[in-house]
């Protein structure tokens, strides 16, 4: 079951850059959020800073404070243990390219020490069918490497590998900005069925598919958040003029 | 635009391609037939003296005829096999640390030059200084201070490409591990090595290469032996030292039996690569880049 997200007065740093400023929202568990904002808005980095993602990066530096259902992750967790709870998709499928599809979706249980075959068998048929990708590739699962999948079905395995960790929260970036269309639609559909599982935060540029997945919506400007509200809401009467000028194309 | 001229054009643009395209099989040509003249030379001179003794005599005495180079064949893959194990874990390890955890740090600045000095530094230096340092301090000549010598020679090979390899694996592989909770080591040896293992097997193939035809780090070290010995800790006989020593000796005999030397000594050599090539190749999968 996926779980809420308490974010309280976060702030970001890379380097002297103060890339996000006072970020305080709520994101309800079992929802899609999109988070929407001009390029360099601060909107990737903030998901980044809800897994510790972004302390891959030695110049970036947090403050503030992030639950995830009842877990502070900045003060009573470490950033593996945070990941395994908090799944993420990248802009660009990223599947493991020496990798079977079947070795992809095992990935994460299997270099965290996770041996048991049954269980793992059951497991990569569990994600591929959430995932919607099951009947595509169940006989090549071991013979075919992730590498030589569609980008649609590339960025689908992705969702199932960071789904077969049994994560609480997913959190996507950009997950069809590389797709066709005919991918991302499929990748939406996917996103409504996750929904009742996992809370899910979705980043994107594409306005359209922010109010077709998402119950709520976030808009990012100059890494600050402008506004917070249901998406039916930012789209139709937002309360700030900066959103308004945003969504109908004023700008970014 | 008047259609003489347009079809001037497309005339001198296929002029251009023609020659560039000639061009380009011309330095193919050049590039390949040095190997071809080398190896059919070879052939001519040493398949004559290529017989079943070759491969299992060891060397006659001085003046007589007969006798084969099976103590050096044998020595030559006891001496290159320590050097492998000294070499190439060195090497890979080191390549790693250069590439994953000591980005930018001063020390790996010092080991990066430091190994860029060393693939500089002449063989027969390296042979002088393992003498000088191992063999007369510490333990004879012998196969395992031959190995020694080749080994480091063969570290620095080995780590750059092992560094530029694992350079080369895209930012989004190693963001993927880590984004599904596996710890940094673990993401590095299991997802960024593998992904770039057929590069860093190629390193260490050329580097193996490199060095299984030296012979100037061997005379000082594993010295050679005109008789059997596969002991690690006696002078052992090597290919490069046999085929130095035969070509150097005043009889017919042995000079055949020096170009039959070259001739076991190449094939072996491509044989052991494309062995490792094949035996790593059997795991890929299909459409794995």
């Amino acid at each position: 079951m996926g779980v809420g997200i308490e974010v309280i007065n976060l702030n970001a740093w890379y380097g002297t850059n103060h890339t996000l400023q006072d970020i305080n929202l709520n994101i309800p568990a079992n929802h899609a959020t999109a988070l929407i904002g001009p390029s360099g808005c601060g909107k990737s980095t903030f998901v980044r800073c809800l897994n510790r993602m972004h302390e891959t990066n030695p110049i970036a530096r947090v403050t503030g404070t992030v639950r995830i259902g009842e877990l502070d992750i900045y003060e009573d967790s470490k950033p593996v243990e945070v990941r395994r709870r908090v799944g993420m998709v990248f802009q660009r499928p990223n599947p493991f390219p020496t990798m079977s599809i079947y070795d992809n979706v095992a990935a994460g249980l299997k270099l965290n020490g996770f041996s048991n075959r049954r269980v793992l068998n059951e497991i990569v048929e569990k994600s591929l069918k959430n995932s919607a990708l099951w009947d595509e590739v169940k006989d090549d699962l071991k013979k075919k490497s992730g590498a030589s999948l569609s980008g649609g079905q590339q960025q689908r395995l992705c969702i199932a590998r960071a789904l077969a960790v049994d994560p609480e929260v997913l959190l996507m970036d950009e997950p069809a900005s590389a797709l066709d269309p005919v991918s991302t639609s499929k990748i939406e559909d996917l996103i409504f069925q996750l929904k009742t599982q996992y809370t899910i935060v979705i980043v994107t540029h594409n306005m359209q598919q922010a109010a077709r997945v998402a119950e709520k919506t976030g808009f990012f400007l100059n890494g600050r958040m402008v506004e917070f509200d249901s998406t039916h809401k930012i789209f139709t009467n937002p309360s700030d003029k900066r959103t308004e000028d945003y969504i109908t194309g004023r700008f970014g | 635009m008047k259609a003489g001229e347009n079809k001037l054009r497309s005339k001198v643009r296929a002029l251009a391609d023609g020659v560039a395209t000639g061009l380009a099989i011309l330095s193919t040509a050049l590039v390949v037939a040095p190997l071809l003249i080398i190896f059919g030379y070879l052939v001519y001179k040493g398949a004559s003296s290529l017989n079943l003794d070759f491969f299992t005599q060891i060397p006659k005495p001085e003046g007589e005829t007969g006798g084969g180079m099976a103590n050096a064949i044998v020595g030559s893959g006891v001496v290159l096999g320590l050097a492998s194990l000294i070499g190439i874990p060195i090497g890979i390890g080191s390549g790693i640390y250069l590439a994953e955890f000591g980005r930018g740090t001063k020390l790996a600045e010092t080991v990066r030059f430091t190994a860029d000095v060393l693939n500089g530094v002449p063989s027969i230096v390296m042979g002088m200084a393992v003498y000088a340092l191992v063999v007369s301090p510490a333990m004879p000549f012998s196969a395992l201070s031959g190995g020694l010598a080749l080994g480091i020679m063969m570290i620095p090979t080995v780590c750059r490409t092992t560094e530029e390899m694992l350079l080369m694996v895209p930012h989004a592989v190693r963001e993927a591990a880590l984004g599904l909770g596996v710890p940094n080591w673990r993401s590095v040896l299991s997802i960024t090595v593998k992904t770039a293992s057929p590069g860093i097997i190629t390193g260490c193939m050329l580097a193996f290469a490199r060095v299984a035809g030296e012979t100037a780090p061997l005379i000082f070290t594993a010295f050679g032996n005109a008789f059997w010995s596969i002991s690690l800790f006696r002078p052992i006989a090597a290919l490069p030292l046999s085929i130095y020593i035969y070509a150097n000796s005043p009889y017919e005999d042995q000079h055949r039996q020096a170009w039959a030397g070259a001739l076991v000594l190449i094939i072996l050599i491509v044989a052991a690569v494309s062995l490792v090539r094949w035996v790593t190749s059997r795991g890929v999968l299909k459409g794995a880049s």
